[in-house]
């Protein structure tokens, strides 16, 4: 504990040290700073900052500093966290490679995936988007029919995969494909890496409802894929597949305390948009729907905290396995009640200064997007099933 | 801060479960019901509580107490909510001795503490005194006459109301009607003349009673803390009450939800278990999720007592209020998925659904605590 508290001064002191004051303020989404080989950095200061925590290894705290990241332990991760927190330090880079990719290639990759993987992603030279789902495999993701095929020295790859994240701003994907069509669904599953600059790899922007395009579909016609870069086992791409699940669904249980862009909060919106009487909000309905999401969030905080204290002391438990569930869900009830604060200054689409200003339009854009967050990932129903058959062993049909 | 119960904490609840499902199960509870019995719960029991310690948890040493703390407790508390067991486990040995604990004197402390901590006395917070929790709400009063106080009033749902040996009594010797000034905690030997009492007979068969005071005499020594200040100490009591029926709250939604799951497990319609049944897994999946919830603002409001008890208001309603949820929901729940014979007073189950009714009610329903935080949030 000692050395913890030691720890935590020399972090302080570091970020003081380091972290330029730019980098301390609330960011807006295009301040973000994603690596790869098509990445720009929003700012000089983005760039000199990204570069300090690259090379102490804190782009990936907890990797192994074989590869290049930070060596920590998880403790000492949750400090760095927390003192960047406190100095509103922003997150120097962002990246599936580093929320999914890596940590699934560190626990399957051979010694040579991982040489080549891990230190490009630390250091934020390759992006990386997630080939899973398909337009006929969405909740059933088992049914995918992307095929690569054996062609000795290579592996063939036809077929398509969908809600591939800024599948145009990456340099890699990595995919689930079906090597073997004659067994069950689930066992002739395969992970298989596939660079994007590949001759017959292309992409289709897909339009939201949000307005924007953040995910694309992205088309394989005769690809030609080398075989070292299979991960894991042949057929046995599911336990990969399943385990990064795992990786995706705590990124967005975290997503409301861990949310990338400058958010507005329910009771800071509050104070802004509604009446009060005598210190107390005048609308009896919306007071105690303010009430009722900040006693939520509270709750899911200190579970987050617990499933954290329960992993360092090796106790298990079901906390884990439901906040993915409950912390999308929350994040859809942020949403909607920002909506009812901001009245009708909270459904404006477009023209930042004309009757709307930047921050409320934007309220509203991140109010659709909510939408995708009890889809993506496995949505809420399918994380309903997940708790009834691994936590509660309800029978099967 | 403790999130996870340390080894010692871990077998305490181990003790404490064994010992309640052998001594005090549902069962228990049900025969003191058709007993009518007229203390409503078993003094037997009650001693060999005391004699594992469980009345002195949360006191010092000093006073013959465990000193383990609330989070010690709240495994206990926990248990006992499984079972259903009635005793003044949660009346005497957490709100009463923690009045005695936070407001009383020295002489007091050690007058009172070692024989609360012995089981040997049974203290009974008189607070309430409209049918919803408003503990500023008083309207009984305290008159200094000469070396006496004379206490008149009526005092509502008293949990061991009608079996426990002194009542901490909260009443008016100031301010305004409604204010927490002017409030004064006075300890009242429960055979003082003018004092009449009236056991309730409640939903959940555990015992209250409502109380009259006529003029009753009141020696002036017998006031908890200083006059006028009560709510100095009134307040951080409630807030320990809070924390420790909720979890004594998580036991009963645990004990209802874990023998639903079960039911789902075995019962079958049409030709298959009723547990496959995603109609009804995603309920029970749902209730999983809020009791992941629960138990970790259980554990941090528990562990708030023992390490910040300066932060425990906000905790404590955050507690109190989202427990209130949790047991309406899953007493619910465990009725309709095991359909009619959930309706039937032979089944346990609906032992569960009355506690959790009462205890909904103690210290503060929801709308109370919700309130309560948002007025401590500034809006």
């Amino acid at each position: 504990m000692e050395d913890l508290d030691q720890f935590r001064l020399q972090v302080r002191a570091w970020l003081a040290a380091n972290c330029p004051a730019s980098q301390r303020q609330p960011m807006k989404t295009d301040d973000q700073y994603w690596g790869g080989r098509r990445g720009t950095f929003p700012s000089a200061d983005a760039q000199l900052w990204f570069e300090r925590m690259r090379d102490k290894g804190w782009t990936a705290p907890e990797w192994p500093t074989q590869y290049g990241g930070g060596g920590l332990s998880p403790q000492q991760a949750r400090v760095l966290k927390e003192e960047m927190k406190s100095l509103h330090a922003r997150t120097p880079l962002y990246g599936i490679g580093l929320w999914m990719l890596g940590p699934a290639v560190l626990e399957y990759g051979n010694e040579a995936q991982k040489q080549q993987h891990i230190r490009a992603i630390v250091n934020g030279e390759s992006r990386w988007c997630q080939g899973y789902s398909e337009p006929g495999a969405g909740s059933d993701l088992a049914s995918l029919q992307c095929k690569a095929e054996d062609m000795g020295d290579h592996f063939l790859v036809n077929g398509s995969k969908i809600w591939t994240t800024a599948a145009d701003k990456c340099d890699w994907i990595f995919c689930l494909v079906r090597t073997d069509p004659h067994v069950k669904k689930q066992e002739g599953i395969s992970f298989l890496l596939i660079d994007m600059d590949d001759p017959g790899v292309t992409t289709t922007p897909i339009a939201l409802i949000s307005g924007e395009s953040e995910f694309c579909q992205t088309f394989f016609d005769n690809v030609k894929v080398p075989k070292e870069n299979l991960v894991g086992e042949l057929n046995k791409g599911w336990s990969v597949a399943k385990a990064l699940l795992v990786h995706e669904r705590k990124l967005m249980a975290e997503i409301g305390s861990e949310s990338p862009r400058q958010v507005m909060q329910p009771n800071m919106a509050a104070r802004e948009y509604l009446e009060f009487e005598n210190g107390k909000i005048a609308d009896a309905t919306l007071r105690n729907a303010l009430v009722e999401y900040d006693m939520l969030m509270q709750a899911v905080g200190l579970t987050h905290f617990r499933a954290f204290e329960e992993k360092a002391h090796g106790v298990r438990s079901a906390a884990s396995m439901v906040m993915k569930y409950i912390g999308t869900e929350a994040e859809k009830t942020k949403s909607e009640l920002l909506l009812a604060i901001m009245g009708s200054r909270g459904v404006g689409w477009e023209g930042e200064g004309k009757g709307f200003t930047s921050q409320e339009i934007d309220t509203l854009r991140l109010w659709a997007m909510s939408k995708a967050l009890t889809i993506a990932g496995g949505s809420s129903e399918i994380q309903l099933n997940l708790i009834a058959q691994k936590v509660l062993e309800l029978p099967q049909p | 801060m403790a999130l996870v119960l340390n080894e010692e904490q871990r077998l305490l609840q181990d003790t404490a479960r064994d010992f309640l499902a052998k001594h005090a199960p549902v069962a228990a509870l049900r025969q003191l019901r058709d007993a009518h019995d007229t203390v409503g719960y078993d003094p037997q029991l009650w001693q060999q509580m005391a004699e594992m310690g469980w009345a002195s948890i949360i006191l010092p040493e000093a006073y013959g107490g465990l000193e383990f703390g609330f989070l010690g407790l709240g495994v206990v508390l926990e248990e006992s909510g499984r079972t259903l067991t009635a005793s003044p486990l949660f009346a005497s040995a957490v709100v009463g001795a923690s009045a005695v604990l936070l407001g009383g004197s020295e002489a007091q402390k050690q007058a009172l503490l070692p024989a609360i901590a012995g089981g040997t006395l049974t203290l009974s917070l008189a607070l309430e005194e409209t049918q919803h929790h408003n503990p500023t709400y008083i309207s009984t009063t305290a008159k200094i006459q000469g070396e006496n106080f004379i206490l008149s009033g009526s005092k509502f749902f008293v949990l061991d109301g009608h079996s426990a040996d002194s009542l901490v009594v909260v009443a008016r010797t100031g301010g305004t009607e409604r204010s927490s000034a002017g409030l004064t905690l006075l300890l009242v030997d429960r055979n003082s003349e003018g004092l009449n009492c009236q056991r309730t007979v409640m939903a959940d068969s555990r015992n209250a009673a409502n109380i009259k005071f006529h003029n009753v005499v009141v020696p002036a020594e017998n006031v908890l803390g200083a006059v006028n200040q009560g709510w100095a100490i009134l307040e951080p009591v409630l807030d320990r009450g809070r924390v420790a029926i909720a979890a004594e709250m998580m036991g009963c939604a645990l004990e209802a939800f874990d023998r639903t799951v079960a039911y789902l497990k075995t019962r079958e319609q049409f030709g298959v278990r009723i547990g496959t049944f995603q109609a009804l897994q995603h309920r029970a999946a749902h209730i999983q999720a809020e009791i992941e919830l629960c138990r970790s603002v259980v554990l941090q409001a528990l562990s708030t007592v023992d390490d910040a008890p300066h932060q425990l208001p906000p905790l404590a309603s955050l507690a109190k209020a989202r427990l209130n949820e949790l047991v309406k929901l899953v007493t619910n729940e465990a009725v309709q998925m095991h359909g009619g014979i959930g309706v039937t007073d032979e089944l346990e189950i609906g032992f569960f659904l009355k506690r959790a009714r009462v205890a909904m009610q103690i210290f503060g329903d929801t709308g109370f605590h919700k309130d309560r935080y948002a007025t401590l949030c500034g809006y």
